[in-house]
């Protein structure tokens, strides 16, 4: 069991279908169906990833979805290292710095 | 009997939905034809400004500090000729309660909720604004739903918009995030109809007017400090709200003689409803992807009438690369100490070179900055660049195409703005006007209408409708 009732998970939905999208988008998405994510606290028993189950989001709005992920947490972060950023600080300051102030 | 919900009866439900959500009848402002009562609606819909002040101290919005930015002004007349180089300020409007201007328009679309008796708001935005209005609802004591487009269908999401949605969530909001796709507003109808909550929409009188103090203040603060208005604003430019609220504000003000300057980052070339392209673009907001569509047509956006006309007020659009944006984000906090998100500089990296053109003892005003932070900063949205195949140059960034590279400026002297030349967006704009209101003859009203939507004068609109063939 991957998940238990009243924990905090993310589900998934397909909004529309590839072939019920809109007529005037471009064609490579009208190719791909239109998906939700949301979060919530699982109202089911029990369930495992994959499964259908009920959630009841933050604010208390019920919905079902696709079981995708339990303690959903982010992933973004402050990226990589540039290394083509790192002429910048240096250049501006020695441009400011040339007139001996 | 269950409602139909299914894609077409739901959009066809959009009209009542929206006066639900919305509280507005829209109707009352039209004329029938091209023309609406503009001023009409922003008075009797929305706030005066003395209201909105009040509004917005209640939960600790406005009044944000103005720095001159000194270092950058030197550097800037290392590059301009004798005797040019105006001075730089910035508005630091990332010291509102949510990190960024945007809190002026949530503060009111949420003090309006409230008072109206709804139970909750909603807003479709990918930006700031959501964080906005989660922030000022939880002040406020209401419920709030974000509506976003995050990812691509294989599941990638822009780290700004990640970071965004943490952002709400942290507020207490519900994020309810979608793939690429303008049927968002489907999803977006569903929940206001399912839930009763207002539409906390960008485009509302009342969200408008919330900008209106941002101008004014810019006037008040210049005028205690430096004896006068600035001569030069300029305005990241996106949905056209930041520009419309600050003109008016400004104009309110009395400083009637203050240039707006437009500024957007060039996604030429783009097109933002595309799958596919979706994650080769590394600005997700005050980009030309919204700039040119909701200049030539504001009422696009999820309201009948759109309370955000910049080209009633614009007065030059300049665009300028992503590359020059990212490097002057790095300048800023390298020479200034400030570290602020790369989307809000669109218009700092413009001021930069626009300052050049400028007799030094000239004021020229970057009217906003942004909070930065995880997803929100240059070196992740870099990344990100770099891993959907876009390349990092440092360069011409003349020779920069959206979506293949980004070229960020070999020096400072690279960093060059291209004019949009506005009477073809104008001309656009009455052409769109025509089409949309399938109108054959155009009245005396909308004749009046036109030329003030376009700070233009009678002999162009004239100009532009024989040239479409429409009677008048």
């Amino acid at each position: 069991m991957d998940a238990r009732k009243g924990d905090w998970v993310r589900i998934h939905n397909i909004v529309l279908e590839a072939g019920e999208r809109a007529p005037n988008i471009p064609e490579d998405t009208q190719n791909v169906p239109l998906e939700l994510w949301d979060k919530g606290f699982l109202l089911n028993e029990g369930a495992n990833i994959g499964d259908k189950v009920e959630v009841e989001t933050y604010i208390g709005r019920k919905m079902e979805g696709t079981l995708i992920e339990v303690n959903p947490y982010y992933e973004h972060d402050f990226g990589k290292c540039v290394p083509e950023l790192m002429y910048i600080g240096r250049q501006v300051r020695s441009l400011l710095e040339k007139d001996g102030e | 009997m269950a409602k139909d919900m299914s894609f077409e009866a739901v959009m066809a439900r959009n009209g009542e939905i929206m006066k639900n959500a919305v509280g507005i009848d829209y109707d009352l402002f039209e004329s029938g034809s091209i023309a609406f009562d503009y001023e009409r609606m922003m008075r009797e819909t929305g706030y005066d400004l003395q209201e909105i002040e009040e509004i917005q101290r209640e939960t600790g919005v406005g009044d944000t500090p103005i720095y001159e930015l000194r270092n950058l002004t030197k550097l800037a007349r290392k590059f301009a000729p004798a005797g040019k180089g105006a001075r730089i300020f910035i508005k630091d409007e990332a010291a509102n309660p949510s990190g960024s201007f945007k809190a002026r328009r949530a503060a009111t679309a949420c003090y309006h909720a409230k008072k109206l008796g709804y139970k909750g708001v909603i807003a479709a935005t990918s930006g700031n604004y959501g964080a906005a209005v989660a922030s000022q609802a939880a002040m406020r004591g209401l419920k709030s739903i974000i509506v976003q487009e995050c990812y691509d269908s294989k599941g990638k999401g822009q780290p700004e918009i990640v970071e965004k949605a943490r952002k709400c969530e942290a507020y207490g909001a519900e994020v309810v995030q979608l793939s690429v796709g303008p049927e968002l507003f489907y999803t977006f109808l569903v929940l206001l109809e399912e839930t009763g909550y207002f539409n906390a929409s960008l485009y509302t009188p009342f969200g408008i007017a919330g900008v209106e103090t941002l101008g004014y203040e810019l006037s008040m603060q210049f005028r205690e400090r430096e004896g006068r208005d600035p001569d030069v604003v300029v305005v990241t430019n996106a949905g056209g709200g930041n520009l419309t609220g600050t003109a008016r504000g400004l104009i309110k003000a009395g400083a009637t003689d203050t240039e707006i300057i437009g500024a957007s980052v060039s996604l030429q070339g783009l097109h933002m409803a595309s799958d596919s392209q979706f994650n080769k673009k590394s600005f997700t907001t005050g980009h030309t992807g919204f700039g040119i569509p909701f200049a030539t047509w504001p009422d696009r956006s999820d309201v009948p009438r759109s309370a955000a006309r910049p080209l009633r007020y614009i007065d030059r659009y300049v665009t300028i690369n992503q590359g020059s944006v990212f490097y002057m984000t790095e300048v800023l906090a390298q020479i200034e100490g400030l570290e602020r998100g790369p989307a809000g500089n669109t218009s700092l990296a413009a001021a930069f070179k626009l300052a050049q053109e400028l007799d030094e003892d000239k004021i020229i005003v970057v009217q906003e900055t942004e909070y930065t932070g995880a997803g929100k900063h240059i070196q992740p949205q870099l990344t990100f660049a770099k891993e959907n195949g876009i390349k990092v140059i440092i360069g011409d960034p003349t020779e920069e195409v959206p979506g293949e590279n980004i070229i960020l400026p070999k020096d400072p002297s690279y960093i060059k703005v291209e004019e949009i030349e506005l009477d073809r967006t104008r001309r656009s704009y009455i052409r769109n006007c025509i089409k949309n209101t399938k109108v054959e003859k155009v009245t005396k009203e909308d004749l009046e209408f036109l030329i003030e939507d376009t700070k233009s004068n009678e002999e162009f609109v004239k100009k532009v409708l024989d040239e479409f063939g429409v009677a008048y």
